[in-house]
């Protein structure tokens, strides 16, 4: 009895002295002190060092923030509808949402990634994946414009996308379902005989940035989760995690959480290539949409495509490999120098990095444990160099400041752990709040990182703001990584779920942004470029208003003639042609969306009234002093009504 | 000396306001008006419209064509001037000069004359009393704008070389007075 006693008050003690020590190791000195605010302080009319290009998840768009104060300074439309400006629901933009399905207006968008020369971020182009639809957009960097969205086809969920090879060769995209390829009506249960994956190569026009599917790979049913370009000696290579190799194909988070290693596939695209040109691919029908901007009317275009070169890796030796890798890796990341792969094996209690110098040895000596469909399995002690022990609970994705560090995050434990490249031992790690996912170093992915900052993008944020009712914001936390330890020294909240990001000096692109469009060289076919030019026709139901916008009247503000069952289309010009200067377009009962029309732009709205009367259309972006007199009328008469159409009678 | 006035502008009018941190103006060339960025004469029009001014359209500016034809004309005879070596002529190009000097100036203050006192009178802001003529030289509030007018390389050449001119028939006065106490 005493004995028990004294082992139960051992025991209390015991507890307590841990919980306070974890307590105070838990403390965050750093955390919004003096040095911290000044850290991120950008005086009102300074400009921040870093554009910073976000995810936004399920909003399905980019928002950009600057660094490190943190602001939001805009949203890109990408992959949703935006009433905002009339992205997605005007005639000039909504061919761009387009797809084999049909229109999708909205998507998952994951994975920001800057066009590259040299391993670097160059600041033309970003893109990114649509997860659900299986999309990629490209971004122009000098409009902040979705300029093109590419389909992919024979894939399931475009996860490990658009991660970009050294010069921008090629983006890369794979199916993280796999599915029957070409699609057809199976039964589920028949996965393992039917279901297969695939991994694209999307060739980047170099001049004009422009996407075509270059080739697929077809690869065994697995899930493919994430992606990096091999650079430096490792250029020419792409490297793919997978989970599900046990082919689970329901409860999945037990089912294919069986093995303890699933693999990185490492995929030699130079190879392909040379098998492209060998005439080893084969074409597959498979139907899929592009939707281009046309640079001078800057008007979408949609097209339907219907094949695509496939090849086969067991007609083509040498083109995959597989390195085990415990287990259900997420991310994989390839150091700057190129030699190290870093698998985040999500389940594993360890980071494995493998060697690709020792990856090529073992491909060269054969050191094979299997083959899965043509795809040898390596050993996985020839080419690991390294496992990062004690990496926190859940490690999803590394990123590198360039100065031999690494820095990864780990979702379950909730934590920053920085740990140095050669030696794998963690050196520092950090609390975030809460559920990290991504994390992000300016030009972390690249060959030659700025460094300065970590941004941790979490999931989860609970108590750290201001509750909001059940739907809480995600949030971005920055913090610095110039010192030896960690420093916390800022939180923001994002918009959606800020799923990856990605970090550019500002130098490199805010000298390209474009402040208006000349307006002598719209060529939009129903452009007016001056006032004299006004005119309103009709072609049968259509009625087509050539308008005119400039501070402070539409030309022109009274159209008289239009019936009910007629489709009106204003085209509207924007004749502003200075800095800061667009106008809105909007009419009563418009169930569509508001135009935002830039300097010598024109955007065109549709519109159906369906009663008569008199309807008042006006600017929508406080546009001068004179504002609120920017406005006109619409007379709607009834259907076969006499009336000739009028304006300005 | 007066190629200048060809190869430089004459006059520049600079419109400072807090919302055109990139800069709003114009040159006044001997031939053209040009914006200091592509579309400001554009922009300038733009705001003037608010309070009634005429829109500023080089191609309705008659002295435009024949400012350069006269400064040429002006330009040729003072070189033949030049070669000339007598002071009468001398002294007849510096009147000549100075009176196209002058009646430019004169004109270019008639011109911001009429532009800033001849207002639409539907002009949406009117403000009582209010001109907007632009200062000849020097600076002026109008509004919210501060309008800065002063002469350019191509403007202040043409005065050096009036100087220049004067200078050199005192200089031949007194090599003429030597010759005569030689002789």
């Amino acid at each position: 009895m005493k004995n028990r006693s004294l082992f139960s008050t051992a025991a209390i003690l015991f507890a307590v002295i841990i919980t306070l020590g974890f307590i105070s190791g838990c403390g965050n000195p750093d955390m919004g002190t003096g040095d911290a605010a000044s850290r991120v302080y950008v005086a009102p009319g300074k400009y921040d060092k870093y554009y910073y290009f976000m995810s936004g998840g399920f909003s399905g768009q980019v928002t950009v923030y600057a660094i490190p104060s943190g602001r939001l300074i805009k949203t890109i439309p990408v992959f949703s509808q935006h009433p905002e400006n009339g992205y997605g629901y005007n005639e000039e933009t909504k061919s761009m949402l387009n797809t084999s399905h049909g229109f999708a207006p909205w998507d998952d968008a994951h994975h920001p990634e800057f066009s590259m020369t040299d391993g670097k971020p160059d600041g033309r182009w970003l893109f990114i994946n649509g997860n659900n639809t299986p999309r990629i957009a490209r971004i122009s960097l000098t409009t902040f414009e979705t300029e093109e969205i590419l389909e992919i086809p024979n894939s399931a969920g475009n996860h490990a996308s658009p991660f970009i090879t050294e010069n921008s060769e090629y983006i890369v995209a794979a199916t993280r379902f796999s599915v029957p390829i070409p699609n057809k009506d199976v039964a589920i249960n028949s996965y393992k005989n039917n279901f297969k994956g695939t991994v694209s190569f999307v060739k980047l026009d170099q001049e004009s940035g422009k996407m075509s599917i270059g080739f697929q790979i077809l690869v065994p049913g697995f899930n493919y989760d994430l992606a990096h370009a091999g650079k430096g000696p490792s250029h020419g290579w792409a490297f793919f995690t997978s989970y599900n190799s046990e082919q689970a194909n329901s409860l999945l988070e037990v089912n294919a959480s069986q093995k303890d290693k699933d693999f990185i596939a490492a995929v030699n695209w130079k190879l392909a290539e040379k098998y492209l040109k060998e005439g080893k691919a084969k074409k597959l029908n498979s139907t899929y949409y592009r939707n281009r901007m046309d640079e001078s009317t800057r008007i979408a275009g949609s097209e339907q495509l219907n094949e695509v070169n496939v090849l086969d890796p067991r007609e083509c030796p040498g083109l995959v490999y597989y390195m085990p890798t415990p287990k259900s890796p997420h991310g994989v990341d390839v150091d700057p120098s190129g030699e190290y792969i870093v698998g985040g094996g999500k389940l594993s209690t360890v980071i494995p990095v493998h060697s690709f110098t020792k990856m090529l040895d073992a491909i060269e000596k054969k050191k094979f444990d299997g083959e899965i469909e043509g795809i040898p399995v390596l050993s996985y002690d020839a080419t690991i160099a390294g496992e990062v022990k004690d990496c926190g609970l859940g490690p999803l994705h590394t990123e590198f400041d360039g100065k031999g560090f690494a820095y990864t995050s780990a979702f379950v434990s909730s934590e920053v752990v920085k740990w140095k490249l050669g030696t794998w031992e963690v050196v520092d790690r950090i609390p975030v709040y809460y559920s990290i996912g991504h994390l992000s170093i300016p030009g972390g992915d690249s060959k030659e990182p700025w460094g300065e900052y970590v941004i941790a993008l979490n999931k989860i944020t609970k108590d750290r703001y201001l509750p909001t009712g059940p739907e809480l914001c995600q949030s971005a936390q920055l913090i610095d990584i110039s010192g030896d330890k960690m420093k916390i020294l800022l939180d923001f909240p994002t918009m959606g779920e800020p799923h990856y990001a990605q970090g550019i000096a500002a130098e490199v692109i805010q000298k390209n942004s474009v402040k208006f469009f000349k307006i002598a060289e719209n060529k939009h076919p129903y452009a007016t470029k001056s006032e004299k030019d006004i005119k309103i026709t009709r072609d049968g139901n259509n009625v087509h208003v050539y308008m005119t916008a400039i501070r402070s009247h539409f030309a022109p503000d009274n159209i008289e003639g239009v019936k009910i069952g007629d489709k009106v289309y204003f085209h509207v010009t924007n004749l502003e042609q200075d800095w800061d200067l667009p106008h809105g377009f909007a009419i009563k009962g418009q169930n569509t969306a508001e135009l935002l029309i830039m300097p010598g732009e024109t955007r065109t709205l549709t519109w159906e009234p369906k009663s008569e009367g008199i309807f008042p259309f006006y600017c929508t972006d406080f546009c001068s002093a004179l504002h609120q007199e920017m406005q006109g009328y619409v007379r709607v008469s009834p259907a076969g009504s006499a009336g000739e159409l009028v304006i300005n009678k | 000396m007066l190629i200048a006035a060809f190869i430089f502008p004459l006059w520049s009018i600079e419109l400072a306001a807090p919302q055109y941190p990139e800069g709003l103006g114009f040159y006044i060339h001997i031939d053209k008006l040009s914006g200091f960025n592509e579309n400001d004469l554009n922009t300038i029009n733009g705001l003037n419209h608010y309070i009634g001014m005429q829109k500023i359209e080089p191609g309705s500016i008659a002295e435009l064509e024949y400012m350069p034809v006269i400064v040429g004309t002006v330009m040729i005879l003072g070189l033949i001037a030049f070669f000339i070596r007598k002071k009468a002529v001398r002294i007849i190009w510096l009147v000549l000069l100075a009176v196209v000097l002058a009646a430019g100036v004169a004109d270019f203050y008639i011109w911001g004359y009429n532009y800033g006192h001849n207002l639409d009178p539907k002009a949406a802001i009117k403000v009582p009393g209010m001109t907007y003529q632009p200062p000849l030289i020097g600076s002026k509030k109008l509004l919210n704008i501060e309008a800065l007018s002063l002469p350019h390389a191509g403007g202040i050449a043409p005065l050096l070389s009036l100087l220049l001119a004067g200078y050199s028939i005192f200089l031949m006065g007194k090599k003429e007075g030597t010759d005569e106490k030689v002789a």
